[in-house]
């Protein structure tokens, strides 16, 4: 009460029980706010778990590499000490080290997997750290001669630079190979020679085809939108079903389609054959190759290039171009000066979404695409699951991830997320 | 929009060819999905019309692909799986997702387009990079290769189609409701479930349609965190078309088209609904 008694001498609005109307707001203005982050926390936890904490762990091994440094622990600190520029090899102490860690290594099984890690940088160090594992048993000092007549690779002062370099917690020899680089005699990196550059030749690949799918889908786009935002209502639902359906069809539904139309002995090469244009001999090689990936990924994607053109031009009053005609504009220059402009925000929302999932894409260039075809994705799946280069994989996929990152924050700036739209 | 009588000839050519093309626009996005339809009925393994076929000879066309994908025990597992999994992400991403798209309608909600940015994130990051965090990391907690692995997996990438369109209708929800409701006594549960959830439903239901059939369509994450025993009907396909491609699939194909046909047309019916509900007049 002596608080509400002063609040009224000082002349200060008060709520019924007294409190400051400035206090009581704040605070009612807090619990508002808590309630609605309170709302969005489970989801936020359950992206966190299941989608964010994977994609970050993942992009983790592409830098990770503890493997060499724990299994080899008493030869990696003698080896910090070794001047790599001094031109001799290590001393008998560090080969000493060497062999424990070996012996050590082979009966924990795991000289096998750093011999893995290395052979990513230098084939041959699997056969290397195999051979050594199984005859490290009976070795005996002087144990740099030792090694080296097991295998006189250990001789070779590039063998140690290597396993040097790559005993670091940390490495970039994963976005090294990424880029088309390699190192060179004194660990510097160099470009590798042109036969053995194929990542740079596969982004440049998927960026070209990408942006080639994405022009085709706005040149095939736009027409349409502009006839579906003319037409009645009634017609142009009628007329939108026609995208609709596409776009909730299973695209591996749309793949095995365009697989029954393109393939040589397929209803399109049949066509060809019957009016006579190729002959039967001779039919079109359509699919398992560029032609065919980029055909399918244009019809897979035109319908998310349609439906933001369509919900921009909707908007987009006749009359404008009307007046432009009224005023003295030809029907070229109406529709070029005046309704373009006025859709560039759709284009803007279309392009980017279709570019953000052509980049990425992966289904489609796997089925269709043969050797031609395959884009960066794929390249991604193959370090994956069959040559297990996994910190290969990583660093490929942040590399795509961080071009999708910038485009989905220009999507952002041009459209904002909340305004996307589904259907 | 149809031609003026003052329209002259050149005029009259170019909105003919127009139409043609976009006529031709049109065939390409709709041809490939009905083409395959009687595609499914042929009676030998070609992926093409044979010239029975094209006579109408019904020698020429058979149910039997029909009859190897009912029968068959690696597409009825694929269908259960299908099922199990896509209703039970569904069920996840469509309660998480609409309670935090009422979360974020709200205009006290701080940090709003951060927070946003982040819960659709699964929608915009490729799904190959998708598939190999979760390979990774479900592999590490033991989650890989089993239902529940895939559940949640699917679930992540559901949400963000149930979050935009639950926050599409809520953008023209009337607050003054809830506070009618709370004024004439209603608890907040009960302005929840009477008030709130009838308005919202068409958004909700939407969502998780969508969420529904982005798991059911979902093909790269369960390729790299599933196995067979939890092979769905895209798993089935895609090796399908990989290994050794049977009409089988085109079967497949075509019931799955029907039942995109229906997915559309309800989400079409609940669109317009949710408009008249909500005083929207198409334009």
């Amino acid at each position: 009460m002596a608080q509400a008694a002063t609040a009224i001498e000082q002349d200060v609005m008060v709520t019924v029980d007294g409190t400051p109307l400035k206090v009581s707001l704040a605070r009612s203005l807090r619990r508002n706010k808590l309630k609605a982050l309170l709302l969005v926390l489970p989801l936020f936890l359950f992206i966190l778990v299941t989608f964010f904490i994977p994609i970050v762990d993942m992009l983790f091994r592409s830098v990770e590499n503890q493997i060499v440094g724990t299994v080899l622990h008493r030869t990696v600190p003698l080896l910090a000490q070794w001047d790599e520029r001094s031109g001799e090899l290590p001393d008998e102490t560090l080969f000493a080290a060497l062999a424990e860690d070996f012996k050590e290594a082979t009966a924990a099984k795991t000289s096998g997997r750093v011999g893995r890690r290395l052979n990513y940088e230098k084939p041959g160090f699997s056969g290397l750290f195999r051979k050594t594992g199984r005859k490290v048993k009976t070795i005996e000092p002087p144990y740099r001669e030792a090694f080296i007549k097991i295998d006189k690779k250990w001789g070779d002062l590039d063998i140690w630079r290597l396993i040097k370099r790559e005993s670091a917690a940390f490495t970039i020899a994963y976005y090294v190979s990424a880029m088309d680089l390699s190192y060179g005699d004194s660990n510097e990196i160099i470009r590798k020679d042109e036969n053995n550059r194929i990542y740079l030749k596969l982004f440049w690949r998927t960026l070209w085809m990408s942006l080639f799918i994405t022009f085709m889908c706005l040149v095939l786009a736009y027409p349409i939108s502009y006839l579906l935002s003319t037409l009645s209502v009634a017609t142009s639902n009628l007329l939108l079903i026609l995208v609709l359906l596409p776009f909730w069809t299973s695209l591996l539904v749309r793949t095995s389609a365009w697989i029954a139309l393109l393939q040589q002995e397929g209803i399109i090469n049949d066509l060809l054959v019957w009016v006579g244009v190729v002959a039967n001999d001779d039919r079109l090689q359509m699919i398992h190759n560029r032609t065919g990936t980029i055909v399918a990924m244009i019809h897979i994607l035109l319908p998310f290039m349609v439906l933001p053109l369509y919900s921009v031009m909707k908007t987009i009053p006749p009359s404008y171009l009307r007046a432009a005609r009224s005023l003295g504009a030809n029907q070229f220059t109406a529709f070029v000066r005046v309704y373009m402009p006025n859709t560039v925000s759709g284009i803007g929302a279309g392009c980017i979404l279709v570019f953000i999932l052509a980049i990425g894409y992966y289904i489609t260039p796997a089925l269709v695409g043969g050797q031609s075809g395959t884009l960066i994705s794929n390249f991604i799946a193959h370090h994956m699951s069959i040559s297990l280069n996994w910190g290969l994989a990583a660093a490929l996929g942040s590399i795509l991830l961080a071009v999708v990152l910038v485009l989905y924050f220009v999507y952002d700036k041009i459209v904002g997320i909340d305004n996307m739209k589904l259907g | 929009m149809a031609l003026p009588a003052y329209t002259s000839p050149l005029e009259r050519t170019w909105f003919y060819s127009y139409r043609f093309l976009c006529g031709c626009i049109f065939f390409f996005l709709i041809a490939p999905i009905v083409i395959i339809i009687p595609l499914s009925f042929n009676a030998v393994p070609f992926f093409t019309f044979t010239p029975e076929m094209l006579a109408l000879d019904p020698a020429g066309y058979s149910t039997k692909w029909y009859q190897d994908f009912f029968t068959n025990l690696n597409w009825r597992g694929a269908v259960q799986n299908s099922f199990i999994i896509a209703f039970f992400a569904t069920i996840i991403s469509t309660v998480l997702g609409t309670i935090a798209a009422l979360g974020l309608s709200r205009s006290e909600m701080p940090a709003k387009s951060v927070v946003m940015g982040i819960l659709i994130s699964p929608m915009i990051v490729p799904l190959i990079i998708s598939a190999a965090g979760m390979y990774f990391f479900y592999t590490k907690i033991g989650l890989a290769a089993t239902h529940v692995g895939i559940i949640l997996a699917h679930a992540a990438l559901g949400t963000p189609f149930v979050v935009i369109t639950v926050t599409a209708t809520l953008v023209g929800f009337d607050h003054s409701l809830t506070r009618a409701a709370a004024m004439l006594g209603a608890s907040p549960t009960t302005t929840f479930f009477k008030i709130i959830v009838p308005l919202i439903l068409p958004g909700v239901i939407s969502g998780a349609l969508f969420a529904f059939i982005t798991s059911f369509d979902e093909v790269v994450v369960i390729l790299f965190v599933g196995s067979y025993e939890q092979r769905t009907i895209p798993w089935q396909m895609f090796s399908g078309i990989r290994e050794q491609i049977s009409p089988t699939i085109l079967a497949v194909a075509t019931l799955l088209v029907g039942f995109s046909i229906m997915l559309l047309t309800c989400v079409e019916l609940l669109r317009r609904r949710g408009e008249r509900l909500r005083g929207i007049r198409p334009t």
